[in-house]
This record gives structure tokens, sequence and C-alpha cells, in this order.
């Protein structure tokens, strides 16, 4: 057992969010795991197929979240893993209406169930660092304990203190479960698909007019990590997950070999507010706020407690960089050559020169 | 191709580059590349250069198609070295504007693909050094003459509030003290500036000042800064003292409600009180279009003898005298346990507020003329 675990695994585990990615990996990841009996995913009525062949060992089971109450209470739950959460909206799944509904609703009526659950020991929920806002006073890094200044402009940051805040009451309602709650930075890696890795994918990316944010990201692996061991073992409380370190924007944007292009802050906002009501894109006020602030957030409680660190940030990044290589525009190859070249032609000209003057 | 590690650091690289030893008279001349021989006889450091150096290697030198000098910490060293060296390392590739060609684009380079790095405040240390402190040396050293003393109070490691007066209109002062400190302290510590959270508003501006090490005025960052064993710059004054006029320049304004106390307690760092004299010449502010700066959502809108009047022009500061001088550091490691008791903070921060009124007085004793030599 690793250190912080006091009890033992969970022996029903349920997860609610499996038609999603993260949901899938995390069921699965569970599913594999000996120690845990069974593991039931939960998702709505009307969800994809996409993650089936993942999920074979997953009992799946679609519901909608209204009638979930009952169905905790006889499957004899021991554990929950709430990671239904819609981090941008989808206009084809109803756009923002419908990610409030599931992240907002959802949350409500699955804590609700949760409450009458008897059995229940352990709750995990899903959060993001977009709980802290936005705002120009903010303090450069936040820490589990610092307040949100400002209710934010995006609907995921609103949504995410609605959350927060009924966690709360769940705690102080049942306060014989273990409610671990993780603020996951912003996910990135190899395989991980989210709004930020399709941004960053792009060969010109589109940045604020004099901003360079400060972004932590978290590779997608430790993530499951984190959320493994929240489940096998007890760790109450908040946690701040991000991978160590810190990358400005125009910083990752060079790494990844993209050419940024500044578009002046009203102008981004505008085309995100049109964006939105005509339907396409998904970028937000979530994204146009966190690219004007950037965001982070101190992981020292994280890593105490599961005596586990992330791979860093720029690591995270790097992962990302080398499977999504096919939009670079520049390479570090051709930046060197490059100085190189113009090197060898300045030493040319003057070696030239002086020949000819000596 | 020069690797990264060399271009690091401009001036441990031209003190190693240039020959330790210098060679007998009839020794071959180290080359790189076998390009073409020095003169038969290498000039030793100690002669003067015209009476030895044979013609030949200083004439190409003048034709070279070399980048106008400018003042940079390696041209420094390269100063201090006898003049008799330069043309016998001159005309190799590995000479002093190769490298610092080499160098230059190497910075370049990693910039441009991302390899550098940035600490959780934004603080960007290469860009720091390579761009901005040697445009603030220009600007407190030839524009402004700056002098600096009592440096030794400021300790070499471990973290220190630095607390200082505001003025000039632009906070121009708080740069160029953290410029000034840079350059004349022993460590070459970076100063960690609090910002207003005005400056964090702005675009562009936000960024340099992040970059440059800044962060926004609250007790958290402090406190994360001061922990972590950094030197923290703050100016309690804030826009009273920046934005005050002439007639009352030198004259510190109310220390607000002390939070840089409290922080420098909480953590039992010692408080280096540091006084500016010249930073309220800069921009002398006649007036204040109050109207105006509520319009532009400012704190103040000021009218100085050459601004608005001539426009772009009158945001060049008047080339006043400046002289910093740091203060012995207050001690604050036995009260940690009164961070919250408002009568210590109110007690600490009138002590610091004397120490830099009564340093800013004789200051000014000491220069008479603010525009003098």
């Amino acid at each position: 057992m690793t250190p912080g675990g006091t009890s033992g695994a969970p022996g029903v585990v349920v997860v609610t969010g499996v038609g999603r990615y993260l949901g899938a990996h995390v069921a699965a990841r569970l599913a594999a795991d000996p120690r845990i009996e069974r593991v039931i995913g939960v998702d709505a009525p009307d969800s994809g197929t996409e993650f089936t062949d993942l999920l074979d060992r997953v009992e799946r089971i679609r519901v909608d979240s209204g009638s979930l109450g009952g169905l905790l209470a006889d499957l004899d739950v021991d554990a929950v893993v709430h990671l239904a959460l819609v981090t941008s909206p989808d206009p084809q799944h109803g756009g923002r209406s419908a990610m409030k509904d599931q992240n907002v609703i959802g949350s409500m009526q699955m804590l609700a169930a949760c409450q009458r659950a008897p059995r229940l020991r352990k709750l995990v929920v899903r959060s993001s660092t977009a709980a802290y806002g936005v705002s120009f006073r903010d303090p450069a890094v936040f820490t589990e304990e610092t307040e949100p200044r400002e209710v934010p402009r995006g609907g995921f940051g609103r949504d995410i203190l609605d959350l927060e805040g009924y966690v709360r009451g769940f705690r102080r309602r049942r306060s014989d479960v273990t409610a671990t709650v993780l603020r996951f930075a912003p996910f990135i890696g190899s395989t991980a698909d989210t709004t930020l890795t399709r941004y960053f994918s792009q060969p010109f990316v589109p940045t604020v007019f004099g901003r360079d944010p400060r972004l932590q990201f978290l590779h997608f692996d430790d993530a499951l990590e984190v959320l493994h061991r929240s489940i096998v073992e007890d760790h109450p409380g908040t946690y701040n997950v991000a991978g160590p370190g810190v990358l400005s924007l125009s910083q990752a944007i060079r790494r990844a070999g993209r050419v940024a292009v500044p578009v002046l802050e009203p102008g981004l906002s505008g085309a995100a507010a049109l964006a939105r009501t005509m339907g396409f894109g998904r970028y937000g006020l979530d994204q146009v706020d966190l690219f004007v602030h950037g965001r982070v957030v101190d992981t020292s409680r994280l890593e105490q407690e599961y005596g586990f660190t992330p791979r860093s940030t720029a690591e995270a990044f790097e992962d990302f960089i080398r499977a999504h290589h096919g939009g670079v525009v520049v390479t570090r190859g051709q930046l060197a050559a490059a100085e190189q070249l113009v090197l060898d032609g300045i030493r040319q000209v003057r070696s030239a020169v002086r020949e000819r003057s000596s | 191709m020069s690797g990264p590690e060399e271009g690091r650091d401009p001036q441990s690289v031209g003190r190693f580059d240039v020959p330790q030893q210098v060679p007998a008279p009839d020794a071959e001349p180290a080359r790189r590349n076998g390009h073409r021989p020095t003169a038969q006889a290498p000039p030793t450091p100690t002669e003067p250069p015209a009476s030895i150096t044979p013609p030949a290697p200083s004439a190409p030198r003048a034709s070279t198609p070399t980048p106008t000098p400018t003042s940079t910490p390696a041209d420094e060293v390269d100063a201090v070295l006898p003049g008799g060296t330069e043309p016998a390392v001159s005309d190799r590739p590995g000479d002093h504007w190769d490298r610092k060609v080499a160098n230059g684009l190497a910075f370049l380079r990693r910039r441009l693909s991302g390899d550098y790095e940035v600490d959780e405040f934004g603080f960007d240390s290469e860009l720091t050094d390579a761009v901005f402190h040697p445009l603030l040396r220009l600007l407190y050293r030839d524009w402004f003459r700056t002098e600096v003393s009592g440096v030794e109070h400021v300790p070499v490691d471990g973290p220190a509030l630095v607390v200082g007066n505001h003025s000039g209109t632009v906070a121009l002062d708080a740069l160029i003290l953290s410029a000034a400190l840079h350059d004349k302290h022993p460590a070459h510590r970076y100063l960690r500036l609090l910002g207003a959270d005005l400056v964090f508003r702005m675009p562009v501006v936000s960024e340099l000042a992040r970059k440059t090490g800044g962060t926004v005025a609250c007790n958290p960052d402090a406190e994360r800064l001061l922990g972590g064993g950094d030197l923290v710059g703050v100016f309690p004054e804030g826009f009273k003292g920046i934005g005050k006029l002439y007639a009352d320049r030198y004259k510190l304004q109310r220390f607000g409600r002390g939070g840089f106390v409290s922080a420098a307690l909480r953590t039992g760092t010692p408080i280096v009180p540091v006084a500016i004299v010249g930073g309220e010449e800069i921009y002398p502010m006649l007036a204040d279009i109050k109207p105006l700066a509520r319009l532009l959502k400012l704190p103040y809108f000021p009218v100085t003898p050459t601004f608005p009047l001539l426009g772009p022009l009158g945001m060049v500061p008047l080339p006043s005298k400046w002289l910093i001088e740091f203060c012995p550091p207050i001690p604050t490691a036995h009260l940690t346990d009164s961070a919250d008791d408002p009568l210590v903070v109110f007690n600490l921060a009138d002590q610091v507020r004397e120490t830099i009124q009564q340093t800013l007085h004789r200051l000014l004793e000491r220069r008479p003329d603010p525009f003098g030599p």
C-alpha cells in the first residue's frame, strides 16, 4: 500500500461520464485493478459508443441522472467517481444549456443520490483550477485556500464554483464519507483530445495581444494515476493537480513550433461570443480569460499527501508536441540550421572583406 | 556553432576566451581554421599597441563590417584588458565580434524555439539579463548618473524586503532600483518588485512587469517570494507617491495599511529601507487634470513642463542626478508572532518611513543641484 492510504480499496465503484474520454479511461483502469471487485460505468442514455472496446470489463448502465438515486442504493456502492463534466459547450449536443444541465444539475442529482447511498464511503469529484476564477488582483500562484476574487465570466468556471459549493454541502451532511475534490489543470498528453490540445495543434495559434499568460498542464496519464490513487487510498480534502513548473503561452507555442497570431482582447471576446451564438467553435470566454490571466497553482499539498509528483508541465507539453508534430511551422532543426547559415554567412563576408583589404 | 552553455553568460565567456598566456613572440598563433597567420611578432599585452603592432592586422579591423559597438558587460571586460591583445585576437574567427554574433544568434534561436525557463511568477531571467537590464543600464548609468551606496546592507543570500520611496509620475524608480541593485550587488541579486494591480490590468505592460520579475502587490505573493528566499522590492506609497505634485517632492506620503510590514513579520524577513533621490525631477508634475484621469480610468493625469505640450517628446525623462542609498536592515525575526498586531505593524511601518525620510534629507544635502554632474 502506498503511503497515505489507511483502508483498503473499495469493492463496488461507480464512475460517471464513461461516455467521455477521461471517464472511459478511468473506468478501464479501475476495472484492471484486481483490488476492486466491480466497476460500474454510468452515462447518459444518449451517449455515444466511442469507448466500448476500452470498457469491456466495465458494467455499463445508461441512465439519466434523475433516476440515479435508487441505483446507487440498490448497487451497494462503496465509492463514486464523479467525472461527468463538460468543459466547453458542444454545439452538436445542445450547447451551453446542455453543458450547464450536465455540470450543475447533473452534479446536484449525483450528490443527492450519493447522500442517500447508505454504504458509500468515498466520493471523488473532478473539479478544475478554474475554481479560482480570474481577476487582475489574483496572486500569481493559487493554493487550495485561495478564495476566488471574482466570479468568472466563462460558463465552465461558474459551473465549477457551483459544483464545489454542492460538494461542501455534501461534506457537511455526510461527514462519514471521504470526499476528495481534485482541481485539475488542463489535460495534455500524447493521446488526450481537449479544447486546449486542439488549440495547440493548429499551425497558427491566436493569442491575446499584449498578454503572455503563465500556463500549467497536467499529463493525462498523471491525472489517471491521481484519480486511481484517490479511489484505492484515502485522501480526504481538496487538491490542486497540475504539473509543477510553468510555461508561458508564447513559450509553449514556440516549443510546439507554431506561430502565434496576437489578437486584440475585445476582438477575441467578441469573436468568442459570436462563435458561441452562431453555434460553431468551442472556444468560449473560459479560454479567453485563461489566455489573458493565466493560471498557476501550488501542488505541494498533493505531493505531500499522495507521495506522487506529476511530470512537470514542460515534460507533459513535450510529450504532446511529440505526438502532434503534424502542423509544425518552424522546427528546432530549421532554427539551428538557419542560425548556422547566418553565422557562416557573416564569417564569410568578414573574412572576404579582410582578405581584400589586406 | 556555439552551444547554449557557451552563450549563457557573455561575461564569463568573454573572460574565458581571451588568451590567458601570451605566446612567445615567435610562436605560431593559435588558429581555429588556419585562416591567416597573424603578424610575425604578436604584441605582448602590457605594451602599448601603437609602438609594436604592425599596421597590417589593425587596418583590416577598421574596415571590417562589424556591428556598431553597444554597451554590454562583455565590452567592459574587454575594455579592462590591455589594448595590445585586441589586434591579435580580432583577426581570427574566434574573435570578439565573432563571439558576439554567435552568442546573439544562439540567444535568438533559444528565444524562438522556447528553450528558456520561466518561474511560476513569470520571471524570465534570461530575457531580463539580455534585454531589459542593458537598456536600464544605459538609463541609470549614463542618463541619470546614478550613485549607489550601502549595497552591503542588502543580504548576499536569503530573503529581504526592500522598501523605498516612490516618485516620478511614471514608476521608473522601481526599474532603476532593480537594475542598479543587480549590477552593484556582489551577488547580482534580482529584485522582485511588487506592482499595483493597475500595472497588471494593462496589456503589454503587465507582461513586461512579469517577465522582469514583478508580481501583483498582495500578501500571498510577497510571502511566497520571501519564503523562497527572494529579494522583494515594494513601494508602500503606491500611486500617492508617484502621483504627487512637484511642489511635494521628497515628502513621503502615507504608507497605507502596512501590508508590507505584516508580510515581512510573517516570514521573519529583515526590512531594508532604501532612499531614492532623483526620481522626482524626471517628470516634474506641475498639475493633475483630474477629470481627464477619471475619463481614462487612471489615478492621475500629469502635466509636466514637456508633457502633454511636446507630445511624445514629453516622454523623455529629464536627466536629473540620482542617488540611491540602502539603509541598515531592520530585523523582524523576533516579531514573527505579532504579524497581526496593528500596533507593532504601524510602529514598524513608521520606523521604516522615518528612516527613509531622514536618509532622503541627507542625500538631498549632498546633491544641491538636481541636474548637476
